[in-house]
């Protein structure tokens, strides 16, 4: 396998790498979006400003955009912890649901405890649930070679059955025909962030967004400084590289495989926090709501990168909450048409990254050649 | 007066690069009909490349094929089978799963269902095995048959599509003597029969015995074609290793000390489940480099894995500074514990992780030493000031330790690895190919490195493929061949000659 | 007795009409990874086939149309995948899971669109829906005990689509092991680079399975809303393409094992609806939610070799690179 052709870094300048061809394949989605939209038969700059607007244009959407953001980090860092060690994970929408179960036990059990420690309690459930729910696919994948993205698929098929049955069967609130718990004791709620910010004067208008945007950007830097600052993150990314090149450094590949997926776990069982304990304060079915596969998206968008990541989190929190707003307003488009969106993304930003690449890279390389002839062969 | 018959094959002025490397050099080359030729020579010499243009699996940058005097337009193997040429790939191209019969069928079924076809290529096949001795079991899978057979049916595949010109790319490597021996009489019947035969090898030894006429390559170029009746094996070895510019090592004589590394008998496996080391007994001194020459693939890669920690012994004992290790081998961490430097062979996918940046990948396998760690982050200063030095003791360039590693040159690249594994005083150092794929002046510059550290006491075990750098380097130099150490030679008055036969197995030390 | 005979064909009923979209979209699945693609898109493949093939046929009125766009569909998105696979090299998991989300948006986003109705679309007059066949002798079978019943419930009246998919089986295992096509698909899927050296195209072949997984996959799709059902749902899919594609794996990706696992994993969904809050002897209850879970615990416990060993084709997920 001589070289593997593309996508080898260095080839052309890290602002190629990093911005402009994100940004090739984000217009190309992009494009097509606009297609979509006109064969509906909207106007594409109507619906996209008000998507916008909507989204950006006043407190509270920002509050909303921001509250859907917070999943999307979530689960994009999952993706993209798994991604550097190699491994595709795609159930993050079950590892969100179980790790939603998690903070939800908590919520039920801490009854007037403060919400502080109700909240770390929270975080450190939803993290075991979640990552315990990675664990098996990992530990598969690491110790018997099955493959990931098949199992982590059906992981999310059986959480959901499992979340239904304990929803239907246990946790439900006696007397009441929706599959609920009952709501949590409010000392334990995570505040919104229309009450933290008052603490300190500041008054923003209600939305669902809550602490755990907080908690959100310190797992993006978490996630950096883990990655890239300590001997473990540099194993994880090191068996990601190059298996072979791990094994030569004394770094057992198995093993690394199996943190890097109790880690992704962990990250998408935080948005049980921001969902459960945040906002929902009871627990119930479908929270996760599709995050888990926008994860994806965000990863992909953000090059895997927490501060790449944090950018796409914030698009596709404009996606959502702007389209939910734009279904609103116009009587021919529905919510369904951000995952058109979602969908495009993925399609450019992830399977064609190599659409635009070569051709780029080329460019580069003509223009290099003409820099070496000169300098002569070193 | 007889009508002059065109060469079954020709080559005229082939050329093709991979990126820089200038694989062949308008190469010309002419086989005649009905004849068995050889083309010989070192590795990357640029033989298979030549022939995987011919059958249209590489495009060429230039030049001319021609079959029985006709140009031949060649976009792919589909046009080589048609104009009658079959290729034996090194790595053989079957279908595991796939039975004999079906593997030899796939692209020559005769129709688009199977029936009809398997029943005319069961019969067609019978005979060509009474024919030629070319029995498999046509009902088998490919998979469990040993590989001589399937090298059978390769040959029979070709055959099947009425290949009239058959290459074979270093046919015997896999086979033992007994079954090099049974493939020889086939291909002697296949050129009795007519057929014309290409046979790609580095084994001397079957180059006399096979072949009727022989082209000698080195490094991408043709630099003879002779008839194999005038010409004896200590000519083509000369031909071969060729008379290269002499870069000869200034080095005292070696002083030896106290035993370093003793191996006994050990036995080593591939990932593959294949024995590759066979039993080799060996003894590195403080102060001594130790040479192992040798064709690659006879086992050397997986000796020095084994030593280093990355494949697990399967039998024999080593000893370390007169400890001996557990019996299934120490990893690769334990052993840098130890004092064990590593150079690996194949630095793009075993010495580096190439989207790491260079000071990333000059603390691989010591990413959890002390001196880089706080008591949770990596001292990323101390890690760039590592680098830095390390490149500036070695001349890296360029010197950004930021640069990602597929940023460097060859040269560069293993310039870092080898300042990585030697300036960390490894009691005992092991090198694979260190200079493969590196330009002139880095050469120098590492062979005085080598040297110096075994100067300060160091133990050094080497392997190459390059003759010259095992002789001008080493203090004893061990021939390995087959997963054994088959002599040893004094490099100081060695007969590179000699010493190329021993690597063909053609010759005891 | 009779009750019990009831009972037992309603189950086997419920259990053909289920498990005729999964064989149809499992198998889709597996031309396209005998071939070396891996294809996680079967999902929004068959979504995208549902809705074409209902507004189709709402629009013409003709279901045979409905059929052509419904399969039409399916075919587009395996298009792009091989775009994006094929020509490009790029992950196939990936493109997969691209084209299940942007299917799960576009088709309720077209059917609100055009036709109003909350990302469904109208509900389909029978005339508009492929039509199920009468067998004959159904009146003088009726009276023989067993096999009368037999052949009315499950033979007589079955839908086309059903046919379709019971004879795709046999017709997928003639190609796959005795036609030219099937041996080269089997091979460029285990081993690309023979293939390319016996003068073959690999991403020719590859394509051409794509096609057939396009197909295969609009027809299951075709068959939730035009045969089946009367119109588009939003999500009428549920995870059907993953359920198929837990059946091909747990079929060991032939194709009368993958007929039996869907069938079995059919079963599972047919007994659960039964099952609902029936105490068993000794067990009591069993929720349903774990009979759900059943296919995908097997396919799991398959993959990670505790019950038998799926071996998937060796290149499948590798984009094929020559190598020098």
């Amino acid at each position: 396998m001589a070289g593997g052709g593309t996508g080898v870094p260095g080839a052309v300048p890290g602002w190629v790498d990093h911005a402009l061809l994100p940004l090739l394949n984000l217009l190309a989605a992009f494009t097509l979006s606009v297609a979509v939209i006109l064969a509906i038969g909207e106007n594409p700059l109507d619906v996209l400003g008000l998507m916008v607007q909507e989204a950006l244009g006043y407190p509270e959407a920002i509050g909303y955009t921001l509250y859907y953001a917070t999943n999307y980090v979530f689960t994009g860092l999952a993706v993209a912890v798994a991604f550097h060690c190699g491994l595709f994970n795609i159930g993050g929408e079950g590892q969100a649901t179980i790790g939603g179960l998690g903070a939800g036990l908590v919520g039920l059990a801490l009854t007037g405890w403060p919400w502080p420690l109700a909240a770390a309690a929270a975080i450190l459930a939803s993290a075991l649930f979640g990552a315990a729910w990675a664990w098996i696919p990992g530990w598969l994948q690491a110790r018997r070679g099955s493959h990931i993205v098949i199992t982590t698929i059906m992981f999310n098929f059986i959480a959901a059955s499992l979340m239904t049955y304990l929803m239907v069967d246990v946790l439900i609130r006696p007397g009441q025909q929706a599959p609920e718990s009952r709501e949590f004791d409010p000392g334990v709620w995570l505040p919104s962030m229309e009450q933290g910010l008052g603490w300190f004067g500041i008054a923003v208008p209600p939305s669902p967004l809550n602490l755990s945007f907080l908690w959100a950007l310190a797992c993006c830097v978490l996630v950096y400084l883990f990655l890239w600052r300590t001997r473990w993150g540099y194993e994880l990314r090191t068996v990601g590289r190059n298996e072979r090149a791990a094994v030569y450094a004394g770094i057992r590949p198995a093993r690394v495989m199996i943190v890097a997926m109790l880690i992704s776990g962990a990250l998408a069982g935080f948005v049980g926090v921001n969902e459960i304990l945040g906002v929902q304060h009871r627990l119930m079915l479908n929270v996760v709501g599709g995050a888990g596969f926008v994860g994806i998206a965000v990863a992909l968008m953000g090059r895997n990168h927490p501060v790449g990541i944090l950018l796409a989190a914030l698009l596709f929190g404009v996606l959502a909450q702007g389209g939910a707003q734009v279904a609103f307003e116009y009587p021919s488009v529905n919510r369904e048409l951000v995952m058109v969106i979602q969908g495009l993304v993925i399609l450019f930003a992830g399977a064609l990254e190599n659409l635009f690449r070569p051709r780029v890279e080329a460019l580069f390389r003509r223009r290099r050649a003409a820099v070496s002839t000169i300098q002569g062969r070193g | 007066m007889p009508v002059p018959v065109p060469p079954a094959l020709e080559t005229r002025a082939v050329n093709k690069w991979f990126g820089a490397n200038h694989a062949n050099r308008d190469v010309s080359l002419s086989v005649p009909k009905g004849t068995i030729h050889g083309i010989v020579g070192e590795n990357g010499a640029g033989k298979s490349t030549i022939m995987s243009i011919v059958y249209g699996y590489l495009q060429p940058d230039g030049g001319e094929i021609l079959v029985d005097g006709r140009a031949l337009a060649v976009r792919g193997p589909r046009d080589a089978l048609a104009a009658g040429i079959g290729m034996v790939h090194q790595h053989f191209m079957l279908v595991d799963p796939f039975t004999v019969l079906e593997n030899v069928l796939l692209g020559a079924e005769g129709g688009w269902t199977l029936t009809r076809g398997m029943a005319r290529a069961r019969a067609e096949l019978t005979r060509l095995a009474r024919d030629y001795g070319l029995e498999v079991e046509l009902d088998r899978p490919v998979g469990d048959l040993p590989v001589g057979a399937q090298q059978r049916v390769e040959i029979l595949k070709a055959l099947y599509r009425g290949a009239d010109i058959l290459i074979l790319d270093e046919p015997t490597g896999v086979l033992t003597p007994q079954e090099a021996d049974h493939l020889f009489r086939i291909l002697r019947a296949l050129r009795d029969q007519g057929k014309t035969l290409v046979i790609i090898t580095h084994k001397l030894r079957e180059i006399m015995e096979l072949t009727d006429n022989v082209t000698v390559m080195r490094r991408g170029e043709v630099v003879a074609n002779v008839r194999t009746a005038d010409t004896d094996k200590e000519r083509l070895a000369e031909l071969m290793v060729g008379r290269k510019v002499q870069l000869r090592v200034d080095k005292r004589p070696a002083r030896p000390g106290a035993e370093v590394l003793a191996v006994e008998g050990l036995r080593v496996r591939d990932p593959s489940g294949a024995e590759r080391v066979r039993g080799v007994d060996l003894r590195v001194r403080a102060g001594e480099i130790v040479g192992i020459a040798g064709v690659s693939g006879n086992g050397q890669s997986e000796l020095l894995e084994a030593l280093g920690g990355m494949l697990p012994f399967a039998g024999g004992r080593v000893r370390l500074h007169g400890q001996e290790l557990p019996s299934g081998g120490l990893d690769a961490r334990s052993l840098r514990g130890l004092g064990v430097g590593h150079v690996p062979e194949d630095r793009q996918r075993v010495g580096l992780v190439t989207g790491f940046s260079a000071d990333e990948n000059a603390i691989l396998g010591h990413h959890d030493d002390p001196a880089y760690n706080g008591r949770l982050l990596l001292d990323r200063r101390a890690v760039r000031a590592r680098c830095e030095a390390e490149m500036e003791a070695y001349d890296v360039r360029p010197r950004d330790p930021r640069l990602p590693a597929s940023g460097f040159s060859g040269g560069n690249q293993q310039k870092i690895v080898l300042a990585r594994e030697m300036e960390r005083n490894p009691g005992l150092l092991l090198v694979g190919q260190p200079t493969r794929g590196v330009d002139i002046g880095a050469i120098e510059f590492i062979h005085r490195r080598l040297v110096a550290l075994r100067d300060e006491g160091k133990a050094i075990l080497l392997v190459s493929v390059e003759l010259d750098e095992i002789l001008g380097l080493s203090d004893r130099v061990l021939v390995m061949f087959d997963g054994r150490i088959v002599g040893e030679v004094d490099p100081a008055g060695a007969d590179e000659r000699r010493l190329g036969l021993m690597m063909a197995g053609a010759a005891a030390g | 007795m009779e009750d019990a005979l009831t009972t037992a064909l309603l189950l086997l009923d419920a259990t053909i009409r289920v498990a005729t979209p999964l064989v149809l979209a499992a198998l889709a699945g597996l031309y396209s990874e005998r071939a070396g693609v891996v294809d996680i898109g079967l999902e929004g493949k068959m979504l995208t086939g549902a809705f074409f093939a209902a507004a189709a046929a709402y629009v013409t009125g003709d279901p045979w149309l409905g059929l052509l766009a419904g399969m039409a569909g399916g075919l587009a998105l395996a298009l792009v995948h091989g775009f994006a696979c094929v020509t490009h090299g790029g992950n196939q998991v990936v493109s997969g899971m691209a084209i299940n989300i942007l299917a799960i948006g576009l088709a309720p986003t077209l059917a609100f669109a055009w036709f109003a109705q909350g990302g469904q679309t109208p509900m389909l007059p029978g005339s508009a829906r492929l039509p199920q066949i009468p067998m004959p002798g159904v009146e003088a079978l009726g009276g023989i005990p067993v096999l009368g019943p037999v052949y009315r419930e499950l033979v007589d009246d079955t839908n086309l689509l059903v046919w379709a998919a019971l004879a795709a089986v046999p017709v997928t295992h003639w190609v796959l092991f005795r036609s030219r096509f099937g041996l080269r698909l089997r091979a460029v899927g285990e081993s690309p680079a023979a293939v390319d050296t016996a003068g073959l195209s690999v991403a020719g072949l590859r394509y051409k399975a794509l096609v057939i997984s396009g197909l295969l996959t609009g027809m299951a799709g075709a068959y939730l809303s035009i045969a089946h059902g009367a119109g588009f749902v939003r999500d009428m899919t549920a995870g059907k393409g993953y359920l198929a594609l837990a059946a091909l794996i747990f079929g060991k990706w032939r194709p009368w094992p993958t007929l039996f696992a869907c069938l079995l994993f059919a079963f599972t969904d047919a007994l659960q609806v039964r099952l609902q809050g029936v105490p068993l002897p000794w067990i009591g209850v069993i929720p349903v939610q774990f009979i759900q879970m059943l296919p995908y615990l097997l396919t799991v416990l398959l993959l990670a070799g505790f019950v038998g060993r799926a071996v998937a084709p060796k290149a499948s997920g590798v984009p094929y690179v020559k190598e020098r």
